[in-house]
């Protein structure tokens, strides 16, 4: 079942954009929080690697997420299993998806965060559930029980 | 069931349209029956109670008997569960797909500099 989908375009032709999503280079400058350094960054980039990586909070917290690389095909789509280390607030695995397609100006970008995957919820979810979400969302943020 | 599973179980029955319209009916009012919340669509009853049945799984939907009639309620602890998850994940992710757009971007410049 999809649950977070994320569209983003970008000024930079696919293979760059993959590439960046992919290489420990390229994940160490993007996945930490704004202030805050990678601390490690690892990526066995293969169907069935792993990938792990640590960063730091301006809080001094670190937090560590880690899975393994499902499906590769370079530059459309990467697909990961993601799991947070000692994951209290989040345990259990959910699915990481980044689809690229070449539009005139560079690659957009299609990013799902998944809990299960599902192709059906998936379909549904593009005819948009969002809105409906949104709109029973006024409803509970109107709830007494709201903590 | 653990937190993973009831959210899965929250996504799974929104899925549907029809559970959809059904819970954004029970917004607007404080329950309604079985039959008043089949009314509108093209569909049987027994149809309705399988879709109330998921909805009342996933802790959704309330139902409580009163002589003949059922009343049916919206439950919104789940869906606001499920909110949280989304939302957590949308600041998570919003964040570092901007900063990943920045670097490739300066990525691609710089191969063109070189005449790549």
């Amino acid at each position: 079942m999809t649950s977070l989908t994320l569209v983003r375009r970008i000024k930079a032709r696919p293979s760059i954009v993959f590439d960046a999503v992919t290489t420990a280079e390229g994940i160490a400058q993007w996945w930490g929080p704004d202030a805050g350094p990678v601390l490690l960054a690892e990526a066995d980039v293969r169907v069935g690697g792993r990938y792990r990586v640590r960063f730091g909070m301006l809080d001094g917290t670190e937090h560590e997420s880690s899975g393994e690389y499902l499906e590769l095909v370079r530059p459309e789509r990467v697909a990961i299993s993601w799991r947070w280390k000692g994951g209290q607030e989040d345990p259990g695995v959910s699915r990481v998806e980044i689809r690229l397609r070449a539009i005139p100006e560079g690659t957009e970008l299609t990013f799902t965060h998944a809990l299960l995957h599902d192709d059906d919820a998936r379909r549904s979810h593009e005819h948009g559930w969002t809105g409906a979400l949104n709109k029973l969302e006024a409803h509970f943020a109107g709830s007494t029980t709201t903590p | 069931m653990n937190n993973q599973e009831r959210l899965g179980r929250t996504f799974s029955a929104l899925v549907d349209p029809t559970r959809r319209a059904i819970l954004a009916r029970l917004e607007r009012s404080d329950g309604a029956s079985v039959s008043e919340l089949a009314q509108p669509f093209a569909i049987h009853l027994p149809a309705v109670m399988k879709h109330l049945d998921v909805l009342a799984d996933a802790g959704l939907v309330t139902r409580s008997k009163s002589g003949r009639t059922v009343t049916v309620r919206l439950r919104p602890q789940p869906m606001r569960e499920a909110m949280d998850w989304l939302r957590r994940y949308e600041r998570f992710w919003s964040n570092r797909l901007d900063r990943l757009a920045v670097y490739a971007e300066a990525k691609e410049a710089e191969a063109r500099r070189k005449g790549r």
